[in-house]
């Protein structure tokens, strides 16, 4: 049993090779023409999602803290992005395209960031409720902003006009890159999430008091965790800006915001594979039940609420699927007990092995 | 005394509203003593305890830890400086395992940053390696190491009392207050806990503040005794002192009179119990 587990770095690798795995499908999708545009735009949107999800899912499912407000940072990036990529082409800078993206979507990821230090500080002070209306509050602020700002609005910079849409911004969003651009932003928050750092955050979320008694600074905490969501939102929103090329003001407001914790709440609080499931079947099954025309969007919610019904705690609960594990279940006929026990005596000196371990035993223990 | 007290605490006091919960309260605790607080249900001792680790602010006095001055801190503060609690309606993080409830604790022996933790640098396997470690060998005292990988909500309850004071030790204390441990726990469980409070303090030495109505806990194992009663110490002194002592007998049986509440009667009960227990031993 304990020669067959998988050790930490060919867990690693499996991952890697999974994930390479993921990249040459899309890759046999797109370019073997079985893709049209619209394909190509659902993968997209598919990435965004998975971003904006799993990153909200940091503050709402393992910090515990319900927030509203995400669509407005995704919009300072966005504009921020749309905005900085039409300023370098108008100044005649010259770069590559590629390059321009990365650039323009990092910097509007920044400034989300630093608006998300900004609001977090004074928002995190208050609990539940309070805090989803204040950053509700936050994101119709963001939406009059945008709609004010002459820069924001028609084709943008000083030839702007307020209260229109901005468009003309370059299309230069290229899938494969915001495939890789996903996968590092699933990589990181998974990182996150396994370190003193995610460990100190589901304690907040499990004990505040006892918290900060066991020596943790709460405040701190907190407000990092709403910086890193509010960092890879505006990283969504550049993307989403320069795929869609063209952005309203009205996507930055509660709408859209608690379509992104619908995703969460249905792949599993605090399971950010279940947020990727989720955000990817949730932006696929609005399209696939196109078939209903007029009664689409009735039909997902009748899904919706079916589903939260029969399984309120979301797909995968606060499950993690695993690759690694799957394959010592499958190739070594490990049973997920087994397999904690192989890990704990493979890894006895390694936490990482055990609060893997640990992961695999408890959806043993609900099921038992 | 030459050596520095571990806490001092100088006519501590704080009003909420019109009620003076803790009203000049003075305390010295030295290295490894083992002091209890008791009193009346509604006395101020859980109060003591918060103000000791800053979840109040003191509207008056002031304490300090190993000679720092401590009030004005924020509670993370207070226990990074070495004043860890535990609580007595327990407070674990119950969707983690025991061995992540410890390791919460950890956190401040950790130096590994975010780019150590997102990279995975050696550093940060050698680190949670260690602490892996030093996790299990904590869990050990308290003979819970067996379910080190136990979500914390699924402990029995005096496992779970015991998970508590792992956790507390973990953060690295040199003062640990524990209030009413041994609460809602059999005369086994009990037994069990004494151990375990007797070894922390052989091997750790630090100091302890105890709160606890178990009479014959505290007489058994502490060596000083102070007793509030509406916010005010009434006595304070060695055990058999206080067992003697005419002012906490009647405070005890006072509320006995008053009829406020079972838990009360019983607490009073105990307590004179255990005093003829003393006495009957002394004798
Ligand atoms: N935050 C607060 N606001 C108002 N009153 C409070 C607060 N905290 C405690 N009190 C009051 O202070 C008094 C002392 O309470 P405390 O909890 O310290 O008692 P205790 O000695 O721990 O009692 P017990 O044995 O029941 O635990 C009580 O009258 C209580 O109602
Ligand atoms: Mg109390």
């Amino acid at each position: 049993m304990k020669k067959s587990a998988l050790s930490m770095k060919q867990s690693y690798i499996v991952c890697a090779v999974g994930i390479a795995v993921l990249f040459g499908l899309l890759m046999a999708i797109c370019e073997s023409g079985a893709a049209n545009t619209y394909i190509k735009g659902i993968l997209m949107t598919c990435c965004i999602a998975v971003i904006m999800t799993t990153s909200l899912n940091l503050t709402v499912g393992v910090l515990g803290q319900l927030t509203l407000g995400c669509c407005g940072f995704e919009m300072i990036g966005a504009y921020s992005a749309a905005l900085l990529s039409k300023l370098i082409v108008a100044k005649g800078i010259a770069m590559d395209p590629t390059a321009r993206f990365l650039l323009t979507i990092f910097v509007g990821a920044v400034i989300a960031c630093i608006f998300g230090i900004l609001v977090g500080i004074p928002a995190l002070r208050l609990h539940g409720d309070y805090l989803a209306i204040i950053t509700l509050g936050f994101g119709e602020i963001i939406r009059v902003v945008l709609q004010n700002i002459p820069a924001a609005g028609g084709v943008g910079l000083d030839k702007g006009q307020a209260g229109q849409a901005l468009i003309g911004i370059d299309r230069i969003a290229n899938l494969y890159v915001v495939f890789w651009i996903t996968v590092v932003t699933v990589v990181l928050l998974f990182m996150f999430a396994r370190s003193r750092y995610g460990r100190a955050v589901k304690a907040i979320r499990d004990d505040e008091i006892a918290a900060s008694a066991s020596g943790l600074n709460v405040t701190y905490l907190k407000v990092l965790v709403f910086a890193i969501s509010a960092f890879f939102a505006g990283l969504a929103g550049g993307i989403y800006a320069q795929y869609m090329g063209s952005l309203t003001p009205a996507y930055a407001g509660w709408l859209q915001s608690t379509n992104y914790v619908i995703m969460v709440v249905f792949g599993g609080m605090g399971s950010l594979t279940g947020s990727i499931l989720s955000a990817i079947v949730l932006t696929i099954l609005p399209e696939a039940l196109r078939a209903f025309s007029d009664y689409r969007m009735l039909a997902y919610s009748v899904v919706l609420v079916v589903f939260m019904i029969f399984r309120p705690q979301g797909i995968f609960g606060s499950w993690e699927f695993s690759l690694p594990k799957l394959i010592n279940r499958i190739v070594y006929r490990n049973g997920r007990g087994g397999a904690a026990k192989a890990a704990i005596a493979a890894e006895g000196a390694g936490t990482a092995g055990t609060t893997a371990a640990a992961k695999s035993a408890e959806p043993a223990g609900k099921e038992a | 005394m030459a050596e520095q007290p571990i806490l001092r605490a100088e006519h501590l006091g704080i009003t909420f509203g019109g009620l003076r919960a803790v009203d000049d309260f003075n305390m010295t605790i030295n290295k490894g003593e083992l002091v209890g607080l008791i009193g009346p249900n509604g006395a101020g001792k859980t109060t003591v305890f918060n103000l000791l680790t800053g979840v109040y602010k003191p509207t008056d006095g002031e304490f300090w830890l190993d000679g720092e001055k401590m009030n004005g801190k924020k509670t993370y503060q207070v226990v990074r400086a070495g004043i860890a609690r535990t609580f007595q309606n327990i407070r674990l993080f119950k969707q983690m395992t025991v061995e992540e409830n410890v390791l919460v604790a950890f956190n401040e022996s950790f130096s590994y940053h975010m780019g150590g933790a997102i990279f995975r640098t050696p550093r940060f396997w050698r680190e949670e390696r260690e602490m892996h470690r030093k996790a299990i060998d904590l869990l050990r005292i308290f003979k819970l190491e067996g379910l080190a990988q136990t979500q914390a909500a699924n402990l029995p309850y005096g496992a779970q009392r015991k998970l508590e004071i792992a956790r507390a030790l973990a953060t690295g204390m040199k003062l640990l207050l524990l209030d009413e441990p041994a609460a809602g726990m059999n005369p086994t469980e009990t037994e069990d806990l004494l151990e375990c409070i007797n070894t922390i303090r052989d091997r750790f030495g630090i100091a302890i503040l105890l709160i606890e109505h178990d009479m014959s806990l505290v007489m058994n194992v502490c060596q000083r005794i102070q007793v509030l009663d509406y916010g005010r110490t009434i006595a304070s002194g060695l055990p058999e002192e206080i067992a003697h002592n005419p002012k906490v007998i009647s405070a005890y049986l006072g509320s006995d009179e008053d009829g406020d509440d079972a838990g009360e009667t019983a607490d009073g009960g105990d307590a004179t119990a255990a005093t003829d227990g003393k006495e009957e031993h002394d004798a």
